[in-house]
């Protein structure tokens, strides 16, 4: 499209496809995929630029619920199939849609390197801590004990921390949300303006084969305990009145809850919380009694598809016009008469 | 040719050859492969016709002086038109016991063998396996032997060029390259120029390797040779007019698969894990992103394949290229291009297996898997390479069925043809005739599985089209619109679809025809892929003796060339060499309902013309008895 024709106000329902939605009643996809329909018009994406990319799982019928281009691909091989999407076209929008088990068990390898690479990307991880789509056994995010028909005596796996391995993977942008809640908007909408890999994992209920294993921080009830909203620049405060609060032992250098007004603990006492900092990040991800919510680490660094455009540029500029006649005819060449 | 230096200073002509093999050996770090291809370039320089076989171990540095460490190359050059790189060598090169050891029995009584006499210590000799020297021992008498302690040579030759010993040491395989290039009359400039290039930065050791390459040179010029060796010289061979230059196979595809995306007017993104023997091919192709090429190397080879297929998605030609090994991992992914009907290139440049194998040698037995090593009624279009210079044509081939049909194609081809040489005439680019892609571009009636009526293929429209917006996926899709599918019908009608359209590409092919011979016969010889050249050699003695054998050989392997059927119900027999236990056989079989014979070879070795002369003789006296 020129850049002078006027611009189309896309609606949330242009972004709708004409497809059933087919997840079990009550699935948290269906909160995610609202939210996701919601921001994009706002972003100023139009459907034909934006694409949706799965693997496989319950998670992964997600593209054909946008009317937008959309790949539901082959299992766990999302991020390597967006990389190439993203080479071959890098003004595209490309969201990676993918599950604990796609994303961490199945595709654990691609994860790690399309987010070290640091490719311009928004993936998003729906944690279910199960297997829904092969019928309820435990996934790499299933905490210890949990019965399942492959572990009827409790799975012995321990389970891995999402966040804590996007750091691991050197990833630029980390956020945590939950499918209901009312600020995922504004996550997604932080992960679409951050440039490289933006990764969020969303927790999200499936009501069918592990129903409420997050209740108590999603709870309307019981959440604002066990909810800490990260704001970048502001003390790490929570509850349901906002008394608690995060602060830093010095002895055991790790992060700890304290309620302010007790103990002689003063606001002042309260670390704030900086995105860029990857050693606070890390203590985020896994917190005692609280979960970290919002963006727990932001640091711009060098984007894979742009990198490569530019080699691709610097190659021309160094070689000249590509000719392929010249490149038959490098090193010796004889004639014969 | 200008007269050479030595021709001048020996007043005795040069014996005159029709052709020669000289297979240089040594230890892995003695530089054996970059002496042959210097050797090769002199050669091609030269004007002979030739054909090259690096053979070398999988390990980088194997402990020095084991018989597994040692690294060969082999060259044949004639005077006339030539196909392989000889059955045996008339002249072996051995820097060291372990390389005499394990070539010793390759070479014809008779035969010349040059031997390093500096490496022959007790220590080395005992490595290789040797009780006694075998230059004393008289196991040697067959051969006429020039035994000359290259060790002293080159170190001499090089003092004062301020190298240390084990540098100077380094410098013996260009000493012995320059001996061979007086042997056989071949000029030093290129050698001279090119490490002039390799070691710009440090002339010092350009200039001790251009002297060591000298002081062989002149030790051939002066010294009294033993009764029995001299100068020789193999005329120029008739080639037919035109350019040249010597190229390997993975060189001549990673070429044709730029061109032929220059021809359909697309971008590349080429994702592939290193591999041996692919690897080069990766390498190849990242030096050419000028010609808009991406080269994306993969966490994996599940990653690389992966890419390719995103990329196909978003409007390039994704390419991915591997060994067997990768192709096994890369299967899902691969159905998952046939499902979705994207095209993609994937070259397979076979190696010895199963699993590991024998990543350095070469071998046939990928085709089953080519064919037909996918989950589900998965077609894809197979083509083999038949020489390196093949590579070239059946790379632009494999992209023009790909974007045409919008399918997947495998390009087989083999460590032999991926890491040989032969001089190859230069296509004229212009002649090739262009296959641009149209992208589907019209919102009216769109539907993302709407097709050609007469290739079938699906329409290609991309991300980034206003109007289009569609999803597509591995699951099974109903026709047109391609909404997920679970309907009985649907499911039978897309799989016989997906096969007819792979099945209709035939209709491009020229119909099968006889590559030699009559078109009917005793004997029909079928064979594909590299071994090409010693089939047609062999098919050409049996033919100058009378015999009455005709040579098929198979470039397109899936679908079929029509006609293929006939020509095998024409002949008393037909007989398939392979390097692999019999796959192709086992396809014709299954095709044609005809008795072809299978001829096999497992070794990691390319099939001798001896070997397969013998093999249809043999059957060919016995039908008669």
């Amino acid at each position: 499209m020129s850049p002078n024709a006027p611009k189309k106000k896309y609606t949330r329902k242009d972004f709708s496809s004409d497809q059933e939605v087919r997840w079990c009643p009550g699935c948290g996809d269906y909160a995610i995929l609202a939210a996701v329909q919601r921001i994009l018009p706002d972003l100023g994406g139009t459907p034909e630029n934006t694409v949706f990319i799965s693997g496989i799982g319950c998670s992964s019928r997600f593209p054909y619920y946008m009317n937008t281009y959309g790949f539901h691909t082959i299992h766990g091989r999302a991020p390597a199939i967006a990389t190439g999407l993203k080479l071959a076209n890098p003004e595209l929008d490309v969201w990676v849609i993918t599950g604990d088990g796609d994303g961490l068990s199945i595709g654990g390898n691609h994860l790690l390197h399309v987010l070290r690479r640091n490719v311009d990307l928004q993936i998003l991880l729906f944690n279910n801590q199960i297997y829904g789509l092969t019928k309820g056994q435990y996934s790499p995010t299933s905490q210890v004990g949990k019965v399942t028909p492959s572990s009827p005596l409790g799975s012995v796996d321990q389970p891995v921390v999402p966040a804590r391995f996007a750091l691991g993977a050197c990833a630029t942008f980390v956020a945590r949300s939950y499918d209901t809640s009312k600020r995922l908007p504004e996550t997604l909408t932080d992960a679409r303006k951050h440039d490289g890999a933006a990764f969020i994992e969303i927790l999200q209920n499936c009501p069918v084969f592990n129903d409420g294993v997050f209740d108590l921080i999603t709870d309307r009830k019981t959440g604002p305990a066990y909810q800490l909203w990260l704001e970048n620049g502001q003390p790490m405060r929570f509850g349901a009145n906002g008394e608690k609060g995060l602060r830093m032992n010095p002895e055991t250098l790790t992060l700890e809850v304290v309620t302010v007004g007790e103990d002689g603990i003063t606001e002042a006492d309260i670390v704030i919380h900086d995105e860029t900092n990857l050693s606070l990040a890390w203590m985020l991800t896994d917190l005692p009694g609280v979960v970290a919510l919002g963006v727990l680490y932001r640091q711009p660094g060098p984007v894979y598809n742009e990198s490569v455009t530019k080699q691709r540029e610097l190659a021309k500029e160094r070689f000249g016009e590509p000719d392929i006649k010249a490149l038959l005819r490098t090193g010796h060449t004889w004639t014969v008469v | 040719m200008e007269t050479s230096a030595a021709a001048r200073v020996h007043p005795s002509p040069r014996k005159i050859l029709d052709s020669v093999v000289i297979r240089f050996a040594g230890d892995s770090g003695d530089g054996m492969q970059l002496t042959g291809s210097q050797f090769t370039t002199a050669t091609a320089m030269a004007g002979n016709d030739l054909a090259t076989f690096p053979d070398f171990p999988a390990e980088i540095r194997a402990p020095a002086g084991t018989t597994y460490g040692v690294s060969g190359f082999q060259i044949h050059f004639a005077a006339h038109d030539i196909r392989t790189p000889g059955d045996a060598p008339d002249v072996l090169v051995a820097m060291n016991p372990a390389a005499l050891m394990v070539n010793i029995d390759a070479l014809e009584p008779g035969g010349l063998v040059v031997i390093n006499t500096g490496a022959f210590n007790k220590n080395n000799l005992a490595k290789a396996g040797y009780e006694e020297s075998p230059l004393d021992d008289g196991s040697l008498d067959p051969f006429r032997v020039l035994a000359i302690d290259i060790t002293k040579m080159t170190l001499e030759s090089v003092k004062g060029s301020g190298l240390g010993s084990k540098d100077a040491q380094r410098c013996k395989n260009m000493w012995t390259l320059g001996l061979m290039y007086w042997l056989f009359g071949r000029e030093r400039e290129s050698t001279v120029r090119w490490l002039e290039k390799k070691f710009a930065k440090n002339p010092k050791v350009a200039e001790a390797n251009i002297a060591a390459l000298n002081a062989g040179h002149i030790y051939g010029e002066n010294a009294e040779l033993p009764h029995g060796i001299g100068a020789y010289q193999v005329p120029a061979a008739k080639l037919e007019p035109g350019e040249y230059r010597n190229i390997s196979g993975n060189e001549a595809t990673a070429w044709g698969l730029v061109t032929g995306a220059r021809l359909a007017g697309l971008e590349i993104v080429y994702g592939s894990y290193p591999i041996t023997p692919a690897s080069n091919l990766l390498h190849n192709l990242a030096r050419l992103k000028q010609f808009g090429v991406t080269t994306f190397q993969a966490e994996d080879e599940i990653a690389a394949v992966s890419a390719a297929v995103g990329a196909s998605f978003g409007g390039a030609i994704g390419i991915t290229g591997t060994s067997g090994p990768g192709v096994a991992l890369k299967s899902e992914a691969i159905g998952l291009a046939i499902a979705t009907e994207l095209p993609l290139v994937i070259v397979d440049v076979q190696r010895g297996g199963p699993s590991t194998g024998l990543p350095t040698k070469t071998e046939q037995s990928d085709l089953f898997q080519a064919v037909w090593g996918r989950n589900g009624d998965a077609p894809l279009a197979v083509l083999a390479a038949a020489t390196p210079g093949d590579c070239f044509y059946m790379a632009v081939e494999a992209l023009r069925i790909a974007v045409k049909y919008m399918t997947p194609v495998m390009l087989l081809t083999d460590g032999y043809l991926a890491n040989g040489a032969e001089p190859w005439h230069l296509p004229d680019i212009d002649a090739l005739e262009p296959f641009p892609v149209k992208f589907h571009e019209d919102p009216e009636g769109f539907m993302p599985f709407m097709r050609d009526k007469d290739s079938l293929a699906r329409v290609w429209a991309i991300p980034g089209t206003p109007g289009l917006e569609h999803r597509i996926g591995g699951l099974e899709k109903q026709q047109d619109t391609g909404h997920i599918s679970y309907d009985p019908a649907n499911h039978h009608m897309m799989t016989k679809l997906r096969e007819a359209k792979v099945q209709r590409i035939a209709k491009d092919f020229p119909k099968a025809a006889i590559d030699q011979g009559d078109p009917r016969g005793d004997m029909l010889v079928v064979g594909w892929g590299s071994t090409y050249g010693a089939i047609s050699q062999a098919v050409r003695m049996l033919r100058e003796q009378g015999r009455k054998v005709s040579h098929l050989h198979l470039r397109n392997i899936w679908p079929l060339p029509e006609g293929v059927g006939d020509l095998l119900r024409s002949f008393g027999s037909v007989l398939v060499p392979e390097l692999n236990n019999g796959q192709l056989v086992k396809l014709l079989r299954a095709e044609y309902l005809v008795d072809a014979e299978s001829l096999t070879k497992i070794a990691g070795q390319p099939f001798r013309i001896g070997e397969l002369v013998e093999a249809v003789e043999e059957r060919l006296n016995r039908s008669l008895q």
